[in-house]
């Protein structure tokens, strides 16, 4: 177990180091540079600030001495922000994102299961076909789309919650659903086409031939089975949910850090960029980790290479 | 199994854990408020408002966005601050002399201004501060911009070719303040209202180090208000009356809170119930807002007009082909259906309610509209163009920008002229802004959507734009009248403002004539605001709004 997980981390730091590589040179093809009075300096004087930001030296330069800063944990000083660090920048805004992310993870997994069981117990009736409609509603129609909605309905209309911004946790509620629908409406149905065929299977005939209790055969057999597919859905939802928080953060107005990378990208700010790419990329890695983890938790059948617990 | 409900157990925990520790921080803030309503039974004198984005810097050397200059205005102040009518009003300086020559000032200073850490503000304070936004170790951006040609020797010194002491700013003891400019600046006096020409205390910036300015805690402020809780990432702060300033009694708002909101309709959203007491509206809402009974529109400085390169196209060489296209667009139907904002025609270089003539009247009122939206005069200048010539068909490519608003508005131009000019064949080229000024700097484009925003209070931040030699002109514009006139209003003329006057309505009229450029819109923004949101006035340059005088009126 021990040498799986250095393995893994070996791996991820290699991941990493390439897509700190590229975009770092993608970056450098992007038109245009940090300055915020660009068309009203002469080129001396523009000459004169992209020398305090190192952006004079040679690209292979300015790559040597950003990877030395990442080895040290130095993300550098955004340009946008004078004199912060890109890693205050991240910690700052790093809570209400991950606050979001990881309740409409719980909230849409859990609903999601719950609405796909449902209708493969009742399959065709009624049941099913309202869970596969909302299903098919929440995958094809953009999570903006549901923010702006809810927003008009629960708290214009209503006023059952914040319009917008952050500080309390009622704050949180029309954010994380609007996060939440996506993933939800995946979850129902890996759920439901997983239940349907798990259900089918031999060991389920056996268990029933058994005299196993429906519910024991619904949650003990068939739930556990038709779970690990879900969990290898896990990860592209919590990458859209990276994206997502991009748009529903701006949306709601909150502090998180979708919101700033958006704005970084518009100033050219390249330390915030790379930090918050490396940042993202992290975050999926170590998702992709925890999924591989969870595999084994789940089904002991999958073993981890040297998985001896 | 009991493994798998562990970690739930564990997950739902730290979920909870969380939650509690959000609703902890919200219902101290709750109780606080009521405390504060308590204490004053009058009307609290707190506004509510939204900020379009963070504050990214409150380094006076360093700011370069509206942002940043709103802020400092309302936390610092500088020799002067503009008041309701755009005039210079008493600030640290209490007066001024200027010599014979127009290019000594000598700034009296009051002895009674303090730093929020108790020190006086001296003449000292603005000498290290000008210095700091003109040396290259700062990396100032429009501390080189702002001074450069102004203040003696501030290119030469941004540039390293003399030590920063050779900076045209002396300190005559601590309350008198000499500077020495380059030449007769008649706009002096407005420029040092200006976020960059505010002073700095040297001992506190020196103590901060690379942290000064980075948070309420590394700041001083000199102004009507100070901060509170703000951070340069933070999304949410206050600014609170400072008690320290010299003018205190004349300020009566107590405090001010803002949140960062960049969703219009959240905006609109949040003012609806009462959260905000002002909410900008983006052009597609307008519509379902203009007749709100706080609908206001707010007039801008900012113009926008098109360049005619001269130089790559053989037809815009050709002053009939300019003066056809200038004409041949309906400037109204633009403003009215793409902008929809409030923005209004432009119909000259120097903006509506900008600066006075000497005797009082709106600039551009004097000046008059020289270039409308006329389609029998343009069909007449094509033909005369056509037959000058020797062509039935001209091809002309059109470079805009590439946001939403800006491709339609490219669209309709180039729709405009292709059906008003016959034989006209516009290519329109759609690039990010970076992109666009590249271009411009090359020269490498037929006609530009462009536009200028002032500097400070004159029209020679406009004029001066189009001389034969200057640094936006990139169009290869080139009249050596249009020259001598501009030229002689920073020099010969520059202590006659009469006369200063004559030449910029002269120049301007021989751009036009010219057709140099051809002008489009004057912006504008649609806004609700609280008719309780009293005596804050827009300023024609630097910081947005000044809030000095303003006030909380009577909720309705």
């Amino acid at each position: 177990m021990t040498r799986y997980l250095l393995r893994r981390v070996w791996y991820m730091l290699i991941t990493l180091f390439i897509i700190a590589t590229f975009s770092f040179f993608l970056m450098k093809i992007l038109p245009g540079s940090p300055l915020q009075a660009e068309d009203k300096l002469s080129e001396e004087q523009k000459a004169i600030i992209l020398e305090k930001y190192g952006l004079n030296e040679p690209i292979p330069v300015q790559y040597a001495k950003y990877l030395g800063g990442l080895v040290k944990g130095d993300l550098g000083v955004s340009f946008k922000f004078d004199n912060t660090p890109v890693t205050t920048i991240l910690m700052d805004r790093i809570g209400p994102s991950a606050l979001l992310g990881f309740q409409a993870l719980v909230v849409g997994s859990i609903l999601g299961i719950i609405l796909g069981l449902l209708a493969s117990i009742f399959r065709n009736s009624p049941i099913d076909f309202s869970s596969t409609i909302i299903a098919v509603i929440g995958t094809s129609i953009p999570s903006f789309v549901f923010a702006g909605l809810l927003q008009y309905v629960f708290a214009v209309k209503l006023g059952w919650f914040p319009v917008a911004l952050w500080g309390t946790s009622a704050h949180t509620i029309l954010p994380t659903i609007a996060l939440a629908i996506h993933p939800m409406a995946t979850a129902a149905r890996f759920t439901r086409t997983e239940m349907v065929e798990v259900l089918h299977s031999n060991y389920i005939i056996t268990a029933r031939a058994k005299g196993v209790s429906e519910t024991g055969i619904i949650l003990k057999h068939g739930l556990r089975n038709a779970l690990i597919p879900l969990i290898t859905v896990l990860g592209p939802m919590a990458v859209g949910l990276m994206t997502g928080s991009m748009v529903i953060e701006q949306i709601f107005a909150i502090p998180g850090i979708g919101e700033q990378f958006v704005t970084s990208v518009m100033v050219n700010d390249y330390p915030t960029i790379m930090g918050t790419t490396l940042l993202f990329a992290f975050g999926f890695i170590v998702i992709i980790l925890i999924i591989d983890l969870l595999y084994g938790l789940i089904d002991p059948r999958i073993r981890l290479a040297g998985g001896n617990k | 199994m009991k493994k798998k409900y562990a970690w739930l157990l564990a997950l739902s925990l730290v979920l909870s854990m969380f939650l509690a520790a959000c609703s902890g921080g919200g219902d101290k803030d709750t109780a606080d408020d009521s405390k504060d309503t308590a204490d004053k039974p009058k009307v609290e004198q707190t506004l509510n408002f939204i900020n379009g984005d963070t504050i990214p810097s409150m380094d006076p050397s360093l700011g370069t966005d509206e942002y940043a200059f709103q802020f400092l205005g309302a936390t610092m102040e500088g020799l002067y601050r503009l008041d309701e009518k755009g005039q210079v009003s008493d600030g640290i300086a209490t007066k001024h002399e200027v010599s014979e020559d127009g290019k000594t000032w000598t700034f009296t200073l009051r002895e009674d201004a303090k730093w929020s850490n108790g020190d006086p503000v001296t003449a000292n304070d603005f000498v290290y501060a000008w210095r700091r936004a003109v040396d290259p170790a700062t990396g100032s951006e429009y501390g080189p911009y702002m001074m450069g040609g102004v203040i003696k020797n501030a290119t030469a010194v941004n540039k390293g070719e003399v030590p920063v002491d050779q900076l045209g700013v002396k300190a005559d003891g601590d309350f008198k303040l000499v500077v020495e400019l380059e030449n007769a600046t008649p706009y002096f006096e407005s420029l040092t209202t200006f976020g960059t020409f505010l002073p700095l205390n040297q001992k506190f910036v020196e103590e901060k180090g690379d942290t000064f300015a980075t948070s309420a805690d590394t700041l001083l402020s000199n102004g009507p208000f100070k901060f509170s809780n703000w951070t340069s990432t933070a999304q949410e702060w206050e600014l609170v009356k400072n008690t320290d300033y010299w003018d205190a009694k004349t300020v009566k708002l107590e405090k001010m809170h803002y949140v960062v909101v960049k969703e219009s309709q959240t905006a609109v959203d949040l003012y609806e119930k009462g959260e905000v007491d002002r909410a900008g509206l983006s052009s597609d809402l307008v519509d379902q807002y203009s007749t709100h009974d706080d609908y206001t529109v707010e007039p801008d400085t900012s113009v926008f007009y098109i360049k005619f390169n001269q130089t790559r196209n053989k037809a815009l060489a050709n002053a009939n082909v300019r003066n056809a296209l200038a004409r041949a667009f309906d400037k109204q139907a633009l403003v009215d259906e793409i902008l929809n904002n409030g923005s209004i025609v432009a119909n000259g270089l120097v903006p509506k309610d900008f600066v006075p003539t000497p005797d009082g009247k709106d600039f551009r009122e004097v000046s008059g509209d020289l270039m409308k939206y006329d389609l029998d005069e343009a069909k007449k200048y094509w033909e005369k163009a056509l037959a000058e010539l020797g062509t039935d068909s001209v091809e002309i490519e059109f470079l805009g920008g590439d946001n939403e608003v800006s491709k339609m508005m490219n669209q309709y131009l180039a729709n405009q002229w292709t059906t008003n000019l016959p034989g006209l064949k516009v290519t329109l080229k759609e690039v990010p802004f970076e992109q666009r000024l590249e271009l411009d700097t090359a020269m490498d484009y037929d006609m530009q959507f462009a536009g200028w925003g002032p500097d400070f209070l004159d029209p020679y931040t406009y004029m001066n734009l189009w001389l034969t030699d200057g640094g936006n002109n990139q169009m290869g514009y080139s009249n050596p009248e249009y020259d001598k006139l501009v030229n002689e209003t920073a020099t010969t003329l520059a202590t006659d403002p009469e006369a200063r006057n004559e030449n910029f309505l002269k120049a301007e009229k021989i751009l036009f004539k010219d057709a140099a450029i051809a002008p489009v819109y004057q912006r504008a923004s649609a806004l609700l605001v609280s008719p309780k949101v009293q005596g804050v006035f827009t300023n024609p340059f630097g910081a947005t709004y000044e809030y000095k005088w303003a006030s909380v009126g009577a909720e309705e």
